[in-house]
């Protein structure tokens, strides 16, 4: 299993009041990502743990463009891949937020 | 003084019809009429066939003259040796078995999907000497100029004793192979499911036949079009969302042709539910050049199209056709007749918009469906997915596609068909759709081909629809902007990352590429809920129980 | 808790069990924002096992479990995720599950009718004998909690169906539902083609793997006590139909059990095809029953004798 960390420092916080969400399923070419609002106001960290290797650099990319659009500040984000494609990571993530923005 | 030609007066005029008399009688003794017993299959090959011969096994897309392969592919290679395939469909192992036992030296042919991975390794291994991978138009229009069968093996439902033959829905390349076969002199053997008084409609004249075959068991026919939607993913219904709302209505496209996928099956699913809230019933998508989908029969039972002509058939949908005789084209018989040289000209000449998927796109929109160690070939598409210069009848998608990119230019204008690329930026096991350069380019030096296998050049593409959005190639001046356009909707392949972002900001601007918000769509939006069918038991059911899914999609 | 969000109710309503997650039937089943989960993925109660094998964990290993609200009443809910390592026992997705039941067989303050969302091709190979221990843990659970007056309401209409000790388990619940989909066996469709060969059973047949294992032959010969439309609210009004007392869970009704299963081998036995054993239910076109809507389907039900009973 190879495990990515990463660190952003964001612009503001994740809007809403949700404590935490998860949104999809440990499955090929899925994934599950677990978001908790945990950190201050303006850092963001993620982490995924993938059984595939050599994708270092499009993780980052994904998830770089991800905190960019969307300013995920306070969220600890965790992430269990199943080998899921870069456009379905983006969309679980965006997905993960929207849960988080729209929750009690 | 009148001139004579030097050409001696004994030259004979007739040495087909000579030829074609000296098989017939070498294969009478196994005839009664035109019948063959099945056990007698082979021995009438080889005394019909001679080496060197060139021969027509259908190999349709669909139909499958399996038992006549099998029996040809049992002949002594003594007997019938180099013989020079030219048939459109490699689909069974018997038909690269015939070249492992040297009965077969030479092929042309146009698809072979179920066989890719066998036929390049028997290329690679030079088991085989290619003449070249046709699409289905080319390789029809050489039936008639330089690739004229001698002997066409070919396969029906049923016959009558004088060689009449009825295909039914899956009538297809027939008619074109045993049509050149025939009026050059060559032989024509059918095998068919059944011998009856009377056929239910004509579909080859028996002077055209020369044996017929009662088979032992039902041809086979490969259920090709057929795609589950519950195998549609959410990536490939966004994609479906952008090509309806990016060109289909921005074009205002009636008439159209979608290859075969699951990218354009999300599409026909998603025209009563996201295109009927857009208003566009009517609108758009009224008349197909098109294989019979199931996966149409939502969209043709709430009243959007209005005709469809095909390729082939689809196993499964004889039924329904034959209740819908307003959509299909049917005969007298009620059953559906297709006709692939017919459906190709009209996907070609009488559509506006070319709509499908593939494996590889390069920097300049050209795309290959090779991939290391396996050849599919062409089939239709290249004809299907190219800028038919020979049009002259106007409609307004083609104008406004012609004035796009002509914007500017001097010069008379003229229009553009729309062939449209849409792919997932990553394909299965995370392989990159996007690259620098296709795979094929390295195949060609591998078989040393004139050429590299293309589907599509770019420069008949006019736009690419990615999970990212869609790029209008005829908005591009440059090959520059091209290239830019192309990576600024590849995602995070390598390609995509590789992008100029200022470069791919200023295009999306000047709305050479339309990101999903642009055009008011939301990702997440893109739910399975939308599909009008979630799965095979629902596409049944909207047919009312007249679509028979095959087996193998039957999982009640 | 889901990401529904973006469908309006009614649609909702209409998802598909079959390609839904155990979340999302969870939330689909029960009253709106009701459910409150045990041991959430934020408490990272992860398979030890998975990483050994390069393989992904899950937070919840794949089973969800905790309480809510059934139309109103008050339910423990417990659903497997079918998509993650096919749904199966393992060790800590198994303690939930046990540590549910054991909670509803202890607790008289908890509601008296725990859901089992089951959607498992059986143990976790990977995990194999704390797996094999947790179906055992698992049935003689739920022996114990029924024996204490808990409704054990088995759901299943799943990818995985109900296999193995999944099968097993839906045999010891109180109340069967399944839907079309669905199926409740206990070997695999593979696994008796591997041992038996294709001619006894073609496991890629699907007509006939749905035939001799699927919702529609379950429901006919007895072996269900509902039947659900593949939707969120079928699956709901189905499980809300069964609720109420539950029948006393003593000797006689195993001994019903035992009898109504043996009648059944008598009657059906000598069948040797879906076909056959619905002719024999006297079910006037099995072919047709086959194809028809689910509508259609659950009102032939009704008129064939023998689905209902009071043994389980």
């Amino acid at each position: 299993m190879v495990t990515i960390t990463l660190r952003y420092t964001t612009r503001g916080p994740a809007s809403g009041h949700a404590p935490s969400a998860i949104v999809g399923v440990v499955a090929s070419g899925n994934l599950e990502v677990l978001l908790e609002r945990a950190l201050p106001d303006t850092v963001c960290a993620v982490e995924i743990a993938t059984p595939v290797r050599g994708y270092d650099e499009v993780w980052q990319a994904v998830v770089a463009d991800f905190v960019e659009r969307t300013s995920p500040g306070g969220l600890h984000i965790s992430i269990n891949d199943g080998g899921a494609r870069p456009d379905t990571v983006a969309l679980r993530l965006m997905q993960g937020i929207r849960m988080m923005e729209a929750g009690r | 003084m009148t001139l004579r030609s030097n050409v001696p007066s004994r030259r004979a005029w007739d040495t087909g019809q000579h030829s074609r008399e000296q098989r017939l009688a070498a294969a009478s003794r196994y005839a009664r009429g035109k019948l063959v017993a099945h056990h007698d299959a082979t021995a009438l090959l080889e005394a019909v066939l001679r080496p060197g011969d060139r021969v027509c096994l259908e190999g349709d897309n669909q139909k499958q003259a399996d038992f006549l392969a099998r029996s040809l592919a049992q002949a002594d290679p003594a007997v019938v040796r180099d013989l020079h395939i030219v048939q459109s469909g490699i689909v069974l192992a018997e038909h690269l078995d015939l070249f492992e036992a040297g009965i077969a030296r030479k092929l042309d042919f146009s698809y072979s999907g179920p066989q890719g991975g066998p036929l390049a390794r028997a290329l690679a291994e030079r088991k085989i000497e290619l003449g070249a991978i046709h699409t289905y138009l080319e390789l029809f229009s050489r039936y008639f100029v330089d690739l004229t069968p001698h002997v066409a093996l070919t396969v029906a439902r049923c016959a009558d004793r004088d060689g009449n033959l009825y295909m039914g829905p899956n009538t297809e390349d027939s008619p074109v192979v045993i049509e050149a076969t025939a009026f050059k002199q060559g032989i024509v053997i059918a095998q068919v499911n059944e011998l009856v008084d009377k056929v239910p409609r004509v579909d080859v004249p028996g002077d055209r036949v020369d044996f017929v075959v009662v088979a032992p068991e039902a041809f086979y026919v490969e259920p090709l079009f057929t795609r589950d939607p519950a195998q549609v993913t959410e990536t490939q219904i966004l994609t479906a969302m952008l090509a309806i709302r990016g060109i289909y209505e921005e074009y205002g496209v009636r008439r159209l042709n979608h290859g075969i996928g699951f990218n354009t099956a999300a599409i026909e699913l998603l025209l009563p539910t996201y295109a009927e809230r857009r208003g566009l019933k009517g609108r758009i998508a009224t008349h197909f050049a098109l294989n019979p989908h199931p996966t149409l029969i939502p969209a043709i039972e709430t009243g959007w199209v209005q005709q469809i002509h095909s390729f082939g058939s689809e196993v499964g949908m004889d039924a329904y056709m034959r209740a819908r005789p307003d959509i299909y084209f049917t005969g007298r018989d009620g059953s559906m007749a297709s006709n692939r040289l017919y459906c190709q000209a009209a996907g070609l000449y009488a559509t506006d918009l070319f709509i499908g998927s593939t494996l590889q796109i390069d920097l300049q929109g050209n795309s290959s469906t090779v991939t290391r160690g396996r050849i599919a070939g062409f089939g239709g598409a290249p004809n299907m997915g190219s800028d038919p210069h020979g049009r002259r009848h106007a409609s307004d998608p083609w104008l406004k596609a012609g004035r796009e990119a002509a914007d500017g230019q001097a010069g008379l204008a003229r229009g553009r068909k729309l062939v449209v690329q849409i792919v997932e930026t990553f394909g299965d096991k995370l392989v990159p759709t996007f690259v620098e350069q296709l795979d094929s380019v390295q195949l060609a030096e591998t078989l040393r081909l004139d050429l590299p296998p293309v589907m599509i050049y770019g420069d008949d593409v006019t736009h690419i629809v990615t999970e990212e959005g869609i790029a209008n190639l005829l908005l591009c001046r440059t090959a520059d902007e091209r290239e830019q356009a192309i990576r600024g909707v590849a995602g995070y392949t390598p390609v995509g990352r590789g992008r100029d972002r200022r470069a791919v900001e200023d295009l999306r601007a000047r709305g050479v590429i339309r990101r999903p918000e642009d055009l008011g769509i939301d990702p997440l939006d893109a739910h399975k809920s939308l599909l009008a069918a979630r799965s095979i038991k629902e596409l049944m059911h909207w047919s009312g129980n007249l679509y028979d899914p095959p087996r193998k999609f039957r999982n009640w | 808790m889901t990401d529904m969000s973006n469908q309006s109710a009614a649609s909702r309503d209409s998802a598909s069990w079959f390609l839904a997650s155990a979340r999302d039937r969870l939330a689909g089943l029960l009253d709106p924002g009701s459910f409150v989960e045990f041991l959430p993925p934020s408490e990272r109660v992860r398979s030890p096992h998975l990483a050994l094998f390069d393989l992904p964990a899950a937070f919840d290993d794949g089973m969800v479990v905790g309480r809510g609200r059934l139309d109103g009443q008050g339910v423990l809910a417990a659903a497997q995720e079918g998509q993650f390592m096919g749904g199966t026992f393992a060790e800590v997705s198994g303690a939930k599950l046990i540590g549910l039941l054991r909670a509803a067989r202890d607790n008289p303050d908890l509601p008296r009718t725990v859901l089992l969302l089951l959607d498992s091709g059986g143990v976790r190979l990977q995990e194999a004998n704390a797996g094999e221990l947790a179906v055992a843990e698992v049935m003689r659970a739920i022996i114990e909690a029924r024996s204490a007056g808990v409704a054990v309401i088995a759901l299943v209409g799943g990818r995985a169906g109900a296999f193995g000790g999944a099968g097993l388990t839906a045999a010891t619940c109180s109340r069967i539902v399944i839907s079309e989909q669905g199926r409740l066996g206990v070997t695999g469709p593979e696994v008796i083609e591997t041992n038996q060969g294709v001619e006894e059973f073609d496991s890629q047949d699907k007509a006939l793997v749905w035939g001799v294992t699927g919702g529609r032959t379950r429901r006919l010969i007895g072996g269900s006590d509902a039947y659900a439309l593949d939707t969120m609210a079928g699956f709901r009004e189905a499980a809300v139909s069964l609720l109420g007392n539950p029948s006393p869970f003593d000797l006689r009704t195993l001994q019903a059990e035992q009898d109504r299963l043996a009648a059944r081998q008598q009657r059906l036995g000598a069948c040797d095809s879906p076909a056959a054993l619905w002719a024999t239910l006297g079910v006037p076109d099995p072919g047709a029953a086959r194809d028809m809507d689910d509508e259609a389907f659950a009102a032939l039900a009704a008129t064939v004798k023998g689905t209902d009973h009071d043994a389980r």
